[in-house]
């Protein structure tokens, strides 16, 4: 929708006041100037709304200026298309590798700084963390992120949408299976087309491996940084489970590719669903050990309760989906509050917490892993037959479509605008843009030697990130 | 925590065994390797992982080596936190201009002899982001590579197998 300045300032204060959620802010090249987006949704629904701004001169109304949310997106943009967020509180470069980068200045006595990155020790992404610390205890954490800008979405526009989808895929390895989600359901929307619901069906089975996945990964990385490493070798021996039987059911072990718009890539054989049952069980018989094991180690329990805590109201005025939002007493969760095939039509209770440390991130995670296996049986159980493709028409028109999408990390948001059977304009939001500054905030107080549990218990994606 | 460790001790173990690739697959995958850097080396390898704008597929396909199906340090083969460790710099991701820099720096940290090894599609190749101006696109553009493992991302066994046969290419000559 096209919007005045007018709307937009009244925008702006919409959000200053929590009356609406921050969603995303992009932009694209005109003729004549530039377009920014401002994707927007009502609190606790999913009805997103996109607004346009034209901009003759290169500037526009900053909107991290009332909502500073907005901040790193905003930054990114001006970057990427040269423009200028008029009133913006913090105007420095962010993917503009050419000059210094000056950090905030963090003043007070026996202060001093300790640079991390981007190379870090262990098999990380690439990032710069810079940390103000008195003693032990940081004061201010500063992260310098955009060392893994690919250039993703320039590459995606004016490309057929096949080979776009392919580019979806890989804006952040661990998600791939949900941005593939995100970008066919925008897609789909844009075209007037569904998935049939074999198809949608599908698409949910693999979301929820993937969670599983990733939750398991983490949980056991996470009580590794906290120096329990026994628990991260049979979690992570769970993990490797859930990719092999990925793998056999899907093809991929990461499931990449599998969904494309239209559907899906791959059938699931009656045989592989029978596995997939198998392998639940035995998941679940040995998590439940584990969760026991997490429970009664007490050396274990005293590095994640109380660290990392995330205060609530930031956590609401950042936005903060997923198990970082969740964890902090948001309620919000795409599956159920911007309901999708197949979700739609299932029955989902939302875990939240109060707590806000790293142990209820953890717990949070723990509780999905109950639910993501309860929802794989139920899909399997109600599995649709019929088609698992829709043909892709080929339309002449341009139209819009956007969707939002339950990742295991939380909601993403895909836009896309399809002209021509290619993709003339799209956004891909991973939800790591709201727990970096969650992550800034949390740490603080907190000692450096609890950053890794702390970092990894927030785990946002770079590449998800940086573009 | 004591019965999950006794049950542990009695389970058997889940590490497998890895078959070997053939010296013709290994040879595809080596490129020239000077005599005597082999003979420095011996058999074990001290990895250095060095993410250069991949989009962290790569990575959790390394991270997997390290689970007990894999357990990559049972060949000699094992990750470092430092350059100055490593004998071997395994590079993931289409190398974006951002990290360039942090790339000449690392291999500059490493002591010789060393080695390059470029895993997944956009190491090799660029892959998909080999036409972004964001990207210098395959690491051999500005590094020499000597083992470039393909795929999207490779999968464990694959690098396994390719380290392994590429540890062994060092130890034979030597
Ligand atoms: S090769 Fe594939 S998995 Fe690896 S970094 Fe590139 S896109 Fe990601």
């Amino acid at each position: 929708m096209n919007a005045t300045i007018t709307l937009w300032h009244q925008v702006c204060s919409d959000l200053a006041e929590n009356r609406c959620v921050f969603i995303a802010l992009w932009a694209e090249h005109h003729a004549d100037g530039a377009v920014v987006h401002l994707a927007l949704r009502p609190p606790s629904t999913g009805d997103v709304q996109v607004l346009d701004l034209t901009s003759t001169d290169r500037h526009f109304p900053s909107i991290a200026r009332h909502h500073p949310a907005a901040s790193l997106m905003e930054r990114a943009l001006c970057d990427m298309h040269g423009l200028i967020a008029d009133g913006s509180p913090d105007p420095r470069p962010w993917l503009d590798y050419s000059a210094p980068y000056p950090f905030k200045p963090v003043d007070g006595h026996g202060i001093h700084q300790i640079p991390v990155g981007p190379v870090h020790a262990g098999i990380i992404e690439p990032g710069h963390f810079r940390f103000s610390v008195n003693g032990e205890t940081i004061i201010r954490l500063e992260a310098r992120l955009g060392y893994t800008h690919k250039g993703t979405l320039g590459l995606m526009r004016g490309r057929p949408i096949a080979d776009a989808a392919k580019l979806a895929g890989r804006i952040s390895g661990d998600s791939t299976l949900a941005y593939s989600f995100a970008f066919a359901r925008a897609v789909e929307q844009a075209l007037f087309i569904t998935a049939p619901p074999r198809a949608a069906a599908l698409r949910a089975i693999m979301a929820e491996l993937e969670r599983l996945a990733n939750h398991f990964g983490d949980i056991g990385a996470i009580c590794n940084d906290g120096g329990f490493p026994l628990m991260n070798m049979l979690s992570g021996a769970l993990r490797e489970r859930v990719l092999r039987l990925a793998a056999t059911c899907f093809g991929h072990r990461l499931m990449m590719d599998r969904i494309i718009p239209g559907g899906v890539t791959t059938d699931l054989t009656a045989e592989h669903a029978q596995q997939i049952l198998a392998t639940l069980t035995l998941l679940l018989n040995q998590w439940a050990r584990l969760f026991e094991l997490y429970e009664k180690t007490a050396s274990l329990q005293d590095r994640v309760v109380s660290a990392g805590w995330l205060d609530p109201v930031i956590a609401q005025r950042l936005g903060c989906g997923g198990y970082v939002g969740r964890a902090s007493g948001q309620d919000f969760d795409a599956r159920r509050d911007a309901p999708y095939p197949p979700y739609d039509t299932l029955a989902l209770t939302i875990p939240t917490l109060k707590a806000s440390d790293v142990d209820a991130r953890l717990r949070l995670r723990m509780t999905e892993i109950q639910q993501s296996a309860a929802l794989i049986r139920t899909l399997l159980a109600t599995l649709p037959t019929g088609a698992i493709h829709t043909p892709v028409p080929d339309c002449a028109t341009t139209d819009v479509g956007h969707a939002l999408v339950e990742g295991f990390r939380g909601d993403i948001f895909a836009h896309v605008r399809v002209h021509n059977g290619q993709i003339a304009d799209v956004m891909l939001r991973d939800p790591s843009w709201f727990f970096w500054p969650a992550l800034e905030a949390a740490i603080e107080g907190n000692i450096v030697a609890d950053f890794p549990l702390c970092n990894k218990s927030f785990n946002p994606s770079y590449s998800g990130c940086d573009l | 925590m004591r019965r999950t460790l006794i049950e542990n001790l009695f389970r058997g173990k889940l590490t497998e065994p890895v078959r070997p690739a053939s010296d013709a697959d290994i040879a595809t995958l080596v490129s020239t390797l000077t005599r005597t850097a082999r003979q420095r080396l011996g058999r074990s390898l001290a990895i250095r992982a060095l993410d250069a704008g991949s989009c962290n597929g790569c990575e959790l396909e390394m991270i997997a080596l390290a689970n007990p199906y894999y357990d990559l340090e049972r060949f000699g083969l094992k990750f470092v936190a430092s350059p100055r460790h490593a004998d071997v710099l395994m590079i993931t991701g289409p190398l974006t201009r951002a990290m360039h820099d942090a790339l000449r720096l690392t291999d500059e940290a490493m002591p010789a002899p060393k080695f390059v090894v470029a895993v997944g599609d956009c190491a090799c190749s660029g892959g998909l982001f080999a036409n972004s101006p964001a990207c210098i696109g395959a690491a051999e553009q500005v590094i020499k590579v000597d083992l470039r493992i393909p795929g999207c991302p490779p999968d464990p066994m694959t690098l396994l197998q390719a380290l392994i046969g590429f540890a062994n290419t060092l130890g034979r000559s030597g």
